[in-house]
């Protein structure tokens, strides 16, 4: 288990948590449940994991996978810098939102799945990860180096006269554009 | 489409019958449930939520029972092997088995989040009820205790707790309640531990929180012990609902309407799931059984480019070509199995398995054997299988076009060899008379430990005349311009200069359509295999191909699409 990158579980574990949480959050409002408020702020605290979570970190080790449209939210993510870049601050985070889900029925699963997504965070960020955006790569503009500037000086090569002798027999075979009068070198 | 069905018509009929299992026990249940005379006064309380939370039960019953079957993998062989007789159609669907599982799972996933909201609305209408808020019939069901001549009908009875927390404390109180919430949690980490970014990357972690499954099963078959989902019993005098609904207050006092009884129904789910349960505890007690058989080391050999052969001897092994087994080294991980394609043939009296360096295990496994001094004997290992994929099938086809790419040549090193043992002899169960086969590979260094099985069987061929028998062509993927310099300088010589053979290597990927053609035309009148052992993509296009180059004129050419899975 020694390269896992926990931080790739903790964010699929925190994405579900954000959609529980979200599903009992609109159950709790819909059904006019006791403590809808607290279904209220679920729906509110889903959404907000769910943007947190969608983009995926870049790997350190081996090549890292988009989410479908994930770009916009990497920029957004990137933009708050350390606070989303850190997984000290996610663990903590999480554990903080968690907490109101525990106390309304409909959004109890919720709370615990983010509670576990939340300890995952700490141990990802124990062991030193921490959030990379994944940005597309710019196209490497290559300056062309100086001696192609100048046109070339000389002919191109061509292979030794006895091959480009006139193939009397197979004239189909032997046609070819040349500017240069070739003439037999007999 | 006469292609398409040739192809996928077996598991589009499976898929088509599964369904409507679901489907018919979905509805059945949602019925029973909905119309049933016996629920008319949970009804009353709950209107058709109850009903909503049964039938995904029912649906979640038959899935459950379905999700351990097709990972039990000694007794799919056995399948196989006892559907020799039934056609290699059926014989494939076999291959699928992880698919189902995963299908299986997602629809155990969605069925759990539909029974869990259904649920969540009736916990909340029975607290209302059991607070009051509803009319005097919901009241007065609720207020039914379970006394000497009464018996509950709502499974809340608390009301001296904050009635907002009631529901929270009901669901972790009641065994129901607290087997559901520990289950679906079991279900959610598993879910979320195999997404495919976690399966291909950290295997470890899959495997293990996998058997979250242990918990799952655990608590379902105890989910339903409370029995608190409770129907109306017949009493006498018989309780007539339809005129006793309007009349609560009289219950027990005017002879139309005693006192209704409640029973809670029998728990169900451990007749579903019990046979699979007892099927998977076998199939783990078996690959035990075989851990524990010892395990010879015949030779130990370091090829090339970090890849290790082992050949092994086991005590009663038999094995088929292409297939796999899987290896455990207690040293490395006790709780490790992987699979390895073994790359000898049934006729030799060992089996070997080459492992390439491909993450922490295999590499440690390396490092180990690396460390051994001269013909000591490896580390202990324990080996179950062989079990059989598609490989097994490639001498019923007349033709063969074999696929593999990079490493995912191993099964047809199994099968080539298997060839050569098999001319030898003159077996006569070769209905095989031409194979094709491709070799994608990226670089040149992997290729000599195959190349040298490669020129055995060429010599091999030219001396008994069978030239033709065996087409192969090896396409090098991963070709630079040093490559191409060193092929135009060396263009004249009869033998290959990547990989010393008389066949030519081929650069960049094959053109399949011109291979299809070929192949059709060589073959006018045959079915071809196709078998392909690596990338996802790569099987995508073949499996084009073979639905754009089958006749379904049965007098013609016909390609199967087979494809080796991981």
């Amino acid at each position: 288990m020694g390269k896992i990158e926990w931080a790739m579980w903790a964010n699929e574990q925190a994405l579900a948590s954000g959609l529980i949480l979200l599903t009992g959050g609109i159950v709790g409002v819909a059904g006019q449940f006791r403590g809808w408020q607290f279904a209220a702020y679920a729906v509110a605290a889903g959404v907000f994991v769910c943007l947190l979570e969608y983009p995926r970190s870049k790997r350190s080790k081996g090549t890292s996978v988009e989410r479908t449209g994930q770009y916009c939210f990497t920029v957004c993510v990137k933009s708050f810098g350390p606070l989303t870049r850190n997984y000290y601050v996610r663990a903590f985070l999480h554990a903080a939102i968690c907490v109101p889900g525990g106390f309304m029925l409909a959004t109890v699963l919720g709370c615990v799945c983010l509670g576990i997504a939340s300890l995952i965070y700490l141990a990802a960020a124990i062991r030193g990860e921490h959030w990379e955006p994944i940005l597309p790569r710019k196209a490497e503009t290559r300056k062309p180096p100086e001696s192609i500037k100048k046109p070339p000086q000389n002919p191109p090569p061509r292979p030794p006269p006895e091959m480009r002798k006139k193939r009397v027999d197979d004239l189909e075979g032997a046609a070819y554009d040349n500017p240069i009068d070739v003439t037999a070198n007999e | 489409m006469g292609n398409w069905i040739i192809n996928n018509g077996l598991t589009s009929f499976i898929l088509v019958v599964w369904m409507g299992i679901n489907t018919f026990l979905f509805v059945w249940f949602y019925l029973f449930y909905d119309l049933g005379d016996q629920f008319f006064y949970t009804r009353h309380l709950l209107g058709s939520a109850l009903a909503w939370a049964r039938a995904p039960a029912a649906v979640l019953n038959f899935n459950c029972l379905l999700i351990l079957l097709p990972v039990c993998r000694n007794l799919l062989s056995l399948f196989r092997g006892s559907f020799m007789c039934c056609g290699r159609t059926m014989r494939k669907q076999l291959d699928k088995n992880l698919s189902f599982h995963k299908l299986v799972a997602y629809m155990i996933a969605l069925m759990t989040a539909v029974h869990m909201i259904a649920h969540l609305l009736n916990v909340e209408w029975y607290n209302n009820s059991r607070q009051g808020v509803y009319d005097t019939l919901s009241t007065a069901l609720s207020n039914l205790e379970d006394t000497d001549n009464t018996t509950y009908l709502n499974p809340i009875r608390t009301t001296d707790l904050d009635p907002q927390q009631i529901p929270t404390y009901f669901a972790f109180t009641t065994i129901a309640g607290l087997t559901g919430v520990i289950i679906t949690l079991a279900l959610i980490l598993i879910i979320t531990s195999s997404m495919e970014v976690i399966r291909r990357s950290y295997f470890e972690v899959f495997w293990y929180t996998h058997h979250l499954f242990i918990i799952f099963f655990a608590g379902l078959v105890f989910h339903g012990a409370g029995r608190i989902v409770r129907s109306q019993q017949k009493t006498d005098p018989p309780h007539n609902t339809t005129f006793c609904k309007d009349h609560p207050e009289d219950w027990g006092r005017i002879p139309e309407c005693p006192i209704p009884q409640f029973a809670g129904g029998f728990p169900q789910t451990w007749m579903w799931v019990i046979g699979p349960m007892v099927l998977y505890l076998c199939e783990r007690l078996l690959r035990f059984i075989r851990y524990m058989q010892t395990v010879r080391y015949r030779k130990i050999v370091m090829r090339p480019s970090k890849v290790l052969e082992l050949q092994l001897v086991k005590n009663g092994f038999k094995m088929e070509v292409g297939q796999y087994v899987f290896i455990n080294c207690p040293a490395i991980s006790q709780l490790e199995w992987h699979p390895f394609t073994m790359t000898s043939a049934p006729e030799e009296d060992f089996f070997s398995i080459h492992i390439r360096s491909a993450g922490d295990w295999t590499d440690k496994l390396i490092d180990i054997m690396q460390k051994l001094p001269e013909g000591a004997q490896g580390p202990k290992m324990g080996v179950d299988g062989p079990f059989g994929t598609a490989s097994e099938d490639v001498f019923d086809y007349e033709v063969s076009m074999l696929v593999g790419a990079g490493i995912g040549v191993t099964p047809f090193a199994s099968i080539l060899k298997s060839i050569w043992y098999k001319f030898k002899e003159s077996n006569p169960k070769l209905r095989t008379r031409k194979i094709y086969f491709y070799w994608l590979c990226r670089e040149t260094h992997a290729f000599e430990w195959f190349a040298d099985l490669l020129q055995v069987l060429e010599k091999e061929m030219e001396e008994r005349g069978m030239g033709d028998f065996l087409t192969y062509k090896l396409y090098l993927t991963g070709w630079d311009q040093v490559h191409a310099d060193h092929v135009k300088v060396r263009f004249d010589q009869d033998t290959d200069v990547v990989t010393g053979l008389k066949q030519k290597t081929h650069y960049g990927r094959p053109i399949w359509d011109k291979e299809f053609e070929q192949v059709r035309k060589e073959n006018p009148t045959s079915v071809v295999g196709t078998f392909l052992c690596g990338p996802e993509a790569l099987a995508k296009v073949l499996e084009k191909k073979c639905a754009k180059y089958s006749d379904v004129d049965p007098r013609k050419t016909k390609f199967y699409f087979n494809k080796e899975n991981f």
